[in-house]
């Protein structure tokens, strides 16, 4: 077991640029090989990706592997597990670090499997144990009700982390570190998904994962007439409107603002949460934010146990009269 | 089109948080007073599976894992539309992690003998990893979508709307293969009273290990490589302030003023 050593972080990118989740990642990382004395290295891959190794540097990796192919300009699974169980087989590190996202989702159980190890999805909290210097993964089960701990004796020990659930290094750039480039060796057969097309769905104004203010709406907003009212407040305070799975699922949101488990996580400064119950599922994916508003006509609804502030009442009748309240404090 | 759906019994997802308990000795939990359900992310691909069968036809086998499987819970399925059931029913497969029931699905699979699709949830409610299906797909050695919203079947291929954060990819891949679905599916169908009586009539197939020839070491609690150490419950402060008020209009204004005092925006 000696011979696996360090921590390596699978950095996702988007164009040139590390994306938050490979900051956090490389961030949890920091910590834990300062924990044992170790080494923290990034790993890149994708297509023309040459100025992304001094941002991982930066973030804190002492040493990049960076593997830069055409083959690997989006993901695929096929390509990238072949990849990474190249890199992780050279490199033998003792933790593998991914993000909680539709990549590492798909990525690191098939990385996992084919490695003969184990991994532990979305984690909330990483630290060693200071007897087995091994890995305790600490991750939600049972849609947010509980947490686990789980730790594992095969190696590497692998994990990926929730979104905003670990804190980046703040970086410096003139933190030094090593490239190393490592060929793919793919070859276009190995591939056998083939991505026809990638549809974007962007939604107009600021993005939910962006939006420091954050209004949310459940069930009981009934339509899309509604909603409407959600995005008048939203506008006022700058934020963005999401929801939880059921105005998802009637067709009145779009799946791309759903907030919980299988949708975004997100960590806004203000979520105001109107006709929502607060379900362990849709928690786990705002519970992170730092003030949490409930409006509710159930004085028993599960949100209440979340939320900082909060009214008991009809949200038809008191979000006219909040909004109403909000502009006029803003505006004085 | 033979498509395999795999699905779990779990503890009711949907019971309210307050009937959440955990036996810490066990590290297992239950929702006290509800009764366990069909998991409701299985649902969605079986939904996916019937919905192929509408338009390709062919025969849809649902495949479950545990101990004290209910009937009614795990025939629910053949009530929606599927057409066999296959049980691998004994002490020994539960308690696994996703490599040790992983392993065990694909040697049921395998004894099943033909199959154009294996269709899992996107994760199971209770324990939320999502690992499943792609350790099935790395065992047998066939490709893996995750995360479907739409599954069309063509020449030999299928082609598949993968939900990604921003909309949404459209990927083919040649079967057989295994593929993960998400709720973006659609709302699954309720079972009709002719499906109710024609899954009344239909038998289960139990395997136990030795009838898919697979060692017990390597499945249930004995297979697993992640070990729990601990099962707890997060703690939430609840203290919520709530506004005081008559009206709808003071409510609303007390609550301003207190965001605005706590600086809140």
């Amino acid at each position: 077991m000696a011979d696996y050593r360090g921590i390596a972080v699978f950095c996702e990118i988007k164009g040139d640029k590390l994306l938050p989740i490979a900051a956090e990642g490389l961030g949890a990382g920091r910590r834990l090989a300062d924990a044992l004395g170790q080494d923290l290295s990034a790993i890149v891959v994708g297509s023309n990706i040459a100025g992304v190794a001094p941002q991982a540097i930066m973030y804190g990796a002492s040493k990049v592997y960076a593997v830069d192919d055409p083959l690997l300009k989006y993901y695929q699974a096929d390509a990238y597990v072949n990849v990474m169980e190249k890199v992780v087989k050279q490199i033998m590190p003792a933790v593998i670090i991914m993000g909680q996202t539709d990549i590492g989702r798909d990525l690191a159980p098939r990385l996992a499997f084919r490695l003969g190890t184990a991994v532990t999805m979305d984690c909330v909290d990483l630290a060693i144990d200071p007897e087995s210097k091994r890995l305790l993964q600490t991750k939600p089960v049972y849609g947010g009700n509980a947490h686990a701990v789980f730790t594992t004796d095969t190696n590497p020990q692998m994990v990926t982390i929730r979104t905003k659930a670990m804190v980046a290094t703040v970086p410096d750039s003139l933190r030094k570190g090593e490239v190393v480039n490592i060929p793919a060796g793919l070859q276009a057969a190995d591939i056998r998904t083939k991505v026809i097309n990638r549809v974007l769905e962007e939604v107009a104004g600021i993005k939910i994962e962006d939006a420091q203010v954050v209004v949310s709406g459940g069930r009981g907003i009934g339509g899309t007439e509604g909603f409407k009212q959600l995005e008048e407040l939203a506008k006022l305070l700058k934020g963005a409107v999401g929801a939880s799975r059921p105005p998802c699922d009637n067709g009145w949101m779009p799946d791309t603002v759903q907030v919980g488990l299988t949708g975004k996580i997100i960590a806004p400064e203000l979520y105001i949460a109107i006709a929502i119950s607060g379900s362990s599922q849709h928690m786990s994916g705002c519970s992170g934010s730092k003030t949490i508003v409930a409006i509710n006509k159930d004085k028993e609804a599960n949100i209440f146990r979340y939320a900082r502030f909060g009214v008991v009442g009809d949200w038809k009748k008191v979000l006219p009269a909040f909004t109403a309240k909000i502009k006029e404090m803003l505006a004085s | 089109m033979n498509i395999i759906v795999c699905v779990k019994q779990v503890i009711d997802p949907e019971a309210p948080p307050s009937s959440f308990k955990i036996d810490a000795a066990n590290n297992k939990a239950e929702m006290k007073g509800a009764p366990p359900v069909l998991d409701p992310y299985g649902e969605y691909a079986v939904e996916a599976s019937l919905k192929i069968k509408e338009a390709k036809g062919g025969k849809v086998t649902v495949l479950s894992l545990g101990s004290g499987l209910m009937r009614e819970v795990v025939k629910k399925p053949l009530a929606m539309g599927a057409d066999a059931l296959v049980l691998l029913e004994d002490e020994a497969f539960t308690a696994g992690d996703s490599w040790s029931t992983a392993g065990a699905l694909a040697a049921a699979v395998k004894k099943i003998g033909q199959y154009d699709l294996i269709l899992c949830g996107r994760e199971a409610s209770d324990t939320n990893a999502g690992q499943t299906g792609p350790a099935i797909a790395e065992v047998l050695g066939v490709p893996c979508v995750t995360l479907a919203r739409k599954i069309e079947i063509a020449d030999g291929k299928a082609k598949i709307e993968r939900v990604t954060s921003g909309g949404y990819d459209i990927v083919e891949v040649p079967l057989p293969a295994v593929v993960t679905v998400s709720n973006e599916i659609g709302e699954p169908r309720y079972p009709t009273i002719k499906g109710i009586m024609a899954a009344k009539k239909i038998e289960p197939v139990v395997w136990k290990p030795a009838d898919i020839g697979i060692d017990t070491s390597k499945i249930g609690a004995a297979g697993r490589r992640l070990k729990i150490s601990r099962l707890f419950q997060p703690i939430h402060e609840g203290k919520c302030e709530l506004a005081a008020g008559e009206t709808p209009e003071e409510l609303a204004a007390n609550l301003a003023l207190k965001l605005r005092e706590a600086k809140a925006f």
